[in-house]
């Protein structure tokens, strides 16, 4: 499914005199269907920078990043913005540690939104519900107080606005499926909910690309481990 | 996947025998395209840029960089001193933006594109009612019928979410804000394909900007519609924009993924940009 070869990536800080920082020196990385690939490196090694360039956030110096898309082979490295736009809708889903929140829409939206951005072509009056009771039913799974749900989540706890990542990143199912420290502010009941998806995310066939420290999720969803340096 | 086909070849006349239009056509050209204000300095330099249908791009950068010159150029407003702007129109013909008769540069204005002003009084008919002003570009296009005027108006306002019992107000009883929604309101009545838009958010209240985002968002992503915005807030551009391009002293020096160019900036301003932007 992924096919990263030789991926380099430096960071050039002009407003430091032209400081490079070299990040990923030609990282290589296979990952199929239905596998977790859990990365391991300390802090600063790369690892959230290699799950950037996957979903588009960074670019790449040199190599290549290999997608078997649903509308073929994909060289995300290479990808123009309205390719990776294309992707981020129906291929590749991210779920980072930060909620980036939108002002003033309910947390529903926020997740619904990604149902919807996968459907295009549905009318969105029409699909707004069907797309909301997918996304109460996470919710839900989640133990998110429905309370909360009609709310944006800005005012929400940490542990909370994660919830909302994670159903965001779940609502649709994605070829790729990419997890930034998912379950760094759950308790250990919904890190266990997580654990499932993860599990049901694989037998639908994602590839799974992963940052746990979390040592008993790690054990419990990754099929493999690989060092990023 | 193969990357989308660029338009080729010279266009010497405003109507253009175009290819039909794949999905992957751009609906906006920018070719080399710059524009003095009579002075040696270029407001603009050498400004290429696509807009592809259903993209939202944003055209960042401080006062002075040329953005809204680029904007009215865009428009058909300025006309540049180099380069060209084409726009392939609803029926499929390739058109040169500047070569237009007046004529058929008004239709245009009226029906496929949109322009929000940044100053919402500068965009509507200040002595005409609310539902006038969203009327009027149907009118244009021939609706007569008072019923269905005023049942698109209502609709309109209420899509915007404006107060529709205001309908025959004037829009001088409005705040600034929704004003901006009036506006809003007028302009995508008859569908534009393409919309531009100046600051569309600047010089209100955060709160009130932060509604009025809400709703650009909602209503681009409902209605298909290709945008250009121009905005000094990066965070505005993060919030609505596919791509965003930045510029400085009248040069696009970095363009692409808005995720991309905000997190990953290239470009040496861009990292200054980016960097003085106070996170609340």
């Amino acid at each position: 499914m992924l096919h990263v070869e030789s991926l380099s990536k430096h960071f050039t800080l002009h407003l430091r005199g032209g400081l490079e920082l070299p990040v990923l020196k030609s990282v290589s990385l296979q990952v199929n269907a239905g596998e977790c690939v859990a990365l391991l490196g300390a802090s600063g090694q790369g690892k959230s920078t290699l799950m950037k360039c996957l979903y588009g956030s960074y670019g790449a110096d040199s190599g290549a990043i290999w997608l078997e898309a649903q509308n073929g082979r994909v060289d995300i490295a290479q990808a123009t913005p309205q390719q990776m736009i294309a992707l981020r809708r129906r291929d590749i889903a991210y779920v980072s540690q930060f909620l980036r929140a939108v002002p003033r829409v309910p947390a529903l939206d926020v997740v619904a939104e990604r149902w919807l951005q996968a459907r295009p072509e549905t009318d969105a009056d029409t699909a707004q519900e069907q797309a909301r009771d997918e996304a109460r039913a996470l919710f839900a799974r989640l133990n998110l107080p429905s309370s909360l749900w009609e709310l944006p989540p800005a005012t929400f706890s940490g542990g909370e606005q994660q919830r909302v990542n994670i159903a965001r990143g779940f609502i649709e199912p994605a070829r790729l499926l990419l997890l930034d420290e998912p379950t760094a502010s759950l308790d250990a009941a919904n890190r266990r909910v997580v654990i499932e998806l993860i599990r049901e995310a694989r037998e639908a066939g994602a590839a799974v690309v992963g940052i746990f420290h979390d040592e008993e999720v790690r054990d419990a969803v990754a099929s493999r481990c690989v060092a990023v340096q | 996947m193969s990357a989308p086909s660029r338009p080729k070849g010279e266009y010497r006349s405003a109507q253009h025998e175009g290819t039909p239009m794949k999905h992957a056509d751009p609906l906006l050209s920018v070719r080399a395209l710059s524009h003095h204000f009579g002075g040696p300095r270029y407001a603009v330099r050498d400004a290429d840029l696509d807009l592809f249908p259903g993209e939202v791009v944003a055209i960042v950068g401080e006062s002075g960089s040329g953005k809204s010159t680029l904007l009215n150029c865009v428009a058909g407003r300025l006309a540049p001193t180099h380069g060209e702007v084409l726009y392939r129109s609803a029926d499929d013909q390739l058109l040169d933006v500047h070569r237009l008769s007046e004529r058929e540069r008004r239709r245009l204005e009226r029906t496929e594109w949109g322009f929000v002003q940044q100053n919402a009084s500068d965009g509507l008919r200040m002595n005409v009612s609310a539902g006038a002003n969203i009327g009027e570009r149907l009118m244009g296009q021939g609706e007569r019928h008072f019923g269905r005027l005023r049942a698109a108006a209502t609709d309109w306002m209420t899509r915007v979410e404006l107060n529709a019992d205001r309908i025959d107000d004037s829009p001088r009883d409005f705040s600034g804000g929704m004003r901006q929604r009036l506006q809003i309101a007028r302009n995508l009545v008859t569908r534009p394909r393409l919309v531009l838009m100046d600051e569309p958010t600047s010089g209100l209240d955060v709160s009130v900007q932060a509604k009025l985002l809400d709703l650009i968002r909602l209503l681009v992503a409902r209605m298909h519609l290709s945008a250009l915005i121009v905005t000094h807030d990066l965070g505005v551009a993060r919030l609505l924009a596919h791509r965003t391009l930045v510029m400085r002293e009248g040069r696009i020096v970095e363009q692409g993924l808005t995720d991309r160019v905000l997190d990953d900036p290239q470009h040496a301003y861009t990292q200054l940009l980016v960097s003085s932007v106070v996170a609340p």
